[in-house]
């Protein structure tokens, strides 16, 4: 019959099921024998353990909706109904709350991983800008997240953050307005932020498959940056990378738990225990570390539009980084110049996200004006000249030639021999 | 990789001048002294919680603190948390007179408490709370401890830290100088003096003494979990890290023919 699909599986039961949806096959395919570069080192753990991230917010997070009351009036005694009365409720709670610190910290790993090995650079452009599109997600869900518990922090910075779009000429009252529900953050806005939080991590994961998508089509790069030229270059995922994605994972979770049980409010704010008021503002109104960087940059331009627009383009400047870096040279191992200033940039963003965590006083604004300019020169500036004076360093012939000893001629056969047999 | 390590290091080395450079100006015009430095038994990263001392705490919150400041986030049931006995709860609970519904004429009513009741709160709204204590709002001490910074220390400067004000300071009637509070003055009068409560166990009660009882007690209303979370921690990290480490092992020796 036309379209059924021939199954190899022995197993009758999963052979029956291949044959009408080729759901086994396809994972045969894509996490077993899923040719993989056989030179990754630790730092391509980290999309591995994003994705563990978001399975686990979305399990913790549907439990805390289960006893969580989005209402301005209820919010902040649900949560802490959810600490004291809900069995291990503490525990799922701290479990999410550092989880979305935990989250975006191996986000930026991984996103700083792509930058070092020009993982962005053609054929991988789509794939760096859906990682781009996954990152402004998460922003958005972090922040409405932090909004429904309904502290202090979460209240003024609910308002300053969105009130910034004020600053739109003409519209920007009737947009805040309407991101509101009222004429101010009040239970309507509350509501939806609630109704979104829980809405955009089920987007995050379609756009996260298209991610995975995309990266099965091109391959995965690696810390050479050159192309695998053949089977000897590569393993298959199963069981090379699963069992080092085993190893990522179990130590991610330790860091994780050493949080959740021992340091549960290292990253919060003391601000969030006491209930939001809308009548008595904070001394200092502070987003959450991973926003610093861009809330820095957004205070360091004395226009408040001005602002606005430098905080969006300082991402929206990364969907155009696979044209900005113009060296056709994808590792920074063999870009001698490039190799140092990307941790100048570094540097930098580091800077501005202590400058963001300090009142814009005294030594503090020059820091923070430096930084961003140099933000975005590096970008904008850098990455393109690079591209056309720097002296890279040639290339090893192949991934194999490279990490199986200098000049040597073809593998020795059992080196590559036994995984392609299970392949 | 030893490249990118030292280069690391050497941006880690940069942020870390930025950030000497920036707290040397922030000491330097503070004139709050450094916190005290209680030692509790809840300190440490396996802290566990003196129980004597938390039931002594609550006893000061009863006998003191709850004459203005309100516990929203607490039941009488929960005191079962510093191991009291459903007796001595029981009758803490009926000593004190909660809202308990709607009399026959369909006017609010209060009556003795039980142990499900909520904390008995001091003023109906704080409206009346700022109506009988000169407009100052005293906070909600369920959470207090979390929700300054410096916690328990903190809170203990604050009930220690009535001392004379410097001279030339000026007090107005209504506020009282208090060495922690940001800006020195604070509407709470100075809620202890010596021998202001009487302790059941024969312990003293001095100032430092109620002090460091009732932040004990303020850091378990605020962290009931955490003695229980922290039993708990030990056991799952050093099974994620053995897991960490066997599956390093494996890694290994699956790796291991392929170099
Ligand atoms: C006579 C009423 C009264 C009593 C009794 C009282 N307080 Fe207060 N307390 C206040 C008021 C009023 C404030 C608000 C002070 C302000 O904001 O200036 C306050 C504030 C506080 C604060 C917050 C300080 C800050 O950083 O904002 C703490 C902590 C505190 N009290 C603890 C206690 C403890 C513990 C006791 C019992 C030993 C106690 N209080 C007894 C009236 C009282
Ligand atoms: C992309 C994944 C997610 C991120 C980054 C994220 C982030 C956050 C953050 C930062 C908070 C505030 C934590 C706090 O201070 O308490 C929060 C709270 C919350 N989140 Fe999420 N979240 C995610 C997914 C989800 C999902 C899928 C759900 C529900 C289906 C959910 C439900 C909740 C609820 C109910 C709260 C409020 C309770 C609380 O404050 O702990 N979250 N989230």
């Amino acid at each position: 019959m036309a379209g059924l699909h021939k199954s190899e599986f022995k197993n009758p039961l999963i052979n029956w099921i291949d044959t009408r949806l080729p759901i086994p096959s396809l994972l045969q395919k894509e996490y077993a024998a899923f040719p993989t570069p056989r030179n990754f080192n630790y730092f391509w753990n980290f999309g591995a353990l994003a994705m563990v991230a978001l399975v686990i917010m979305i399990a913790t997070g549907i439990l805390l909706a289960m006893n969580y009351q989005p209402n301005t009036a209820l919010a902040f005694g649900s949560v802490q109904h959810i600490m004291r009365d809900v069995n291990y409720g503490w525990l799922i709670r701290y479990i999410h709350q550092n989880g979305a610190s935990m989250f975006f910290i191996v986000t930026f790993v991984h996103i700083l991983r792509g930058m070092y090995y020009g993982s962005y650079k053609a054929p991988r452009e789509l794939l760096w800008m859906l990682g781009v599109v996954i990152l402004l997600i998460m922003m958005a869900t972090a922040f409405m997240g932090y909004v429904l518990p309904w502290g202090q922090m979460s209240y003024w910075g609910a308002t300053v953050i969105t009130n910034l779009f004020s600053a739109f000429p003409y519209v920007g009252h009737a947009i805040v307005t309407w991101l509101w529900g009222g004429f101010s953050v009040s239970n309507p806005t509350l509501n939806r932020f609630f109704a979104l939080h829980y809405l955009l991590p089920f987007v995050l994961i379609a756009v996260v498959f298209m991610h995975v998508w995309a990266l099965h089509v091109t391959g995965s790069n690696n810390p050479l940056g050159i192309d695998p030229k053949g089977p000897q270059d590569t393993v298959p995922f199963h069981p090379y990378y699963t069992m080092k994605d085993s190893v990522g994972i179990c130590a991610f979770l330790a860091v994780w738990a050493f949080l959740v049980f021992f340091l549960p409010n290292l990253l919060g704010d003391p601000n969030n225990f006491i209930k939001a008021n809308p009548l008595q503002t904070p001394a200092d109104i502070v987003p959450e570390w991973y926003f610093l960087p861009f809330y820095a940059m957004l205070r360091s331009v004395p226009n408040k539009l001005g602002g606005v627009c430098i905080m969006f383009g300082s991402i929206l400047v990364l969907f155009f980084l696979p044209w900005l870096d113009t060296c056709k040279v994808r590792s920074a191992r063999f870009r001698p110049v490039f190799r140092k200033l990307i941790w100048v940039w570094l540097a930098a963003t580091v800077a501005l996200g202590m400058v963001g965590a300090h009142k814009p006083l005294g030594f503090w604004v020059p820091l923070g004006r430096i930084c961003t300019i140099y933000y975005f020169f590096h970008f904008l500036v850098l990455l393109p000249l690079l591209g056309a004076i720097e002296k890279t360093l040639p290339l090893p012939e192949s991934i194999s030639q490279a990490v199986l000893g200098r000049g040597a001629g073809p593998l020795p056969n059992a080196a590559t021999a036994a995984p392609m047999e299970k392949a | 990789m030893m490249r990118v390590f030292r280069s690391a290091l050497r941006a880690l080395a940069a942020g870390a001048l930025v950030a000497l450079i920036s707290t040397a100006p922030a000491l330097a015009q503070d004139d709050t002294p450094p916190l005290p430095n209680e030692s509790w038994s809840f300190s440490g990263l396996l802290g566990g919680l003196d129980l004597a001392a938390a039931q002594r705490g609550f006893w000061v919150y009863y006998n003191v603190c709850s004459n203005c400041h309100s516990m929203h986030q607490l039941h009488y049931r929960d005191l079962a948390g510093i191991g009291m006995t459903p007796a001595e709860i029981k009758k803490i609970a009926a000593s004190v007179q909660v809202p308990v519904g709607l009399n026959d004429q369909g006017q609010p009513i209060e009556g003795p408490g039980t142990p499900a009741s909520q904390f008995r709160s001091p003023f109906p709204n704080d409206t009346a709370a700022r109506a009988a204590l000169n407009g100052a709002l005293p906070p909600d001490l369920s959470l207090i401890v979390n929700a300054r910074d410096g916690g328990a220390d903190y809170v203990y400067g604050i009930l220690t830290g009535f001392v004379k004000p410097p001279a030339g300071f000026n007090v107005p009637a209504g506020k009282y100088y208090n060495a922690y509070f940001p800006g020195h003055l604070i509407a709470m009068p100075p809620p202890l003096q010596d021998g202001a409560v009487t302790y059941a166990d024969g312990t003293k009660a001095t100032v430092p003494q109620m002090a460091h009882d009732v932040v004990t007690f303020l850091y378990w209303t605020a962290n009931p979990e955490a003695v229980q979370r922290e039993q708990m921690g030990v056991r799952v990290v050093l099974f994620l890290l053995l897991m960490t480490g066997l599956t390093y092992g494996v890694k290994r020796k699956l790796w291991s023919h392929l170099h």
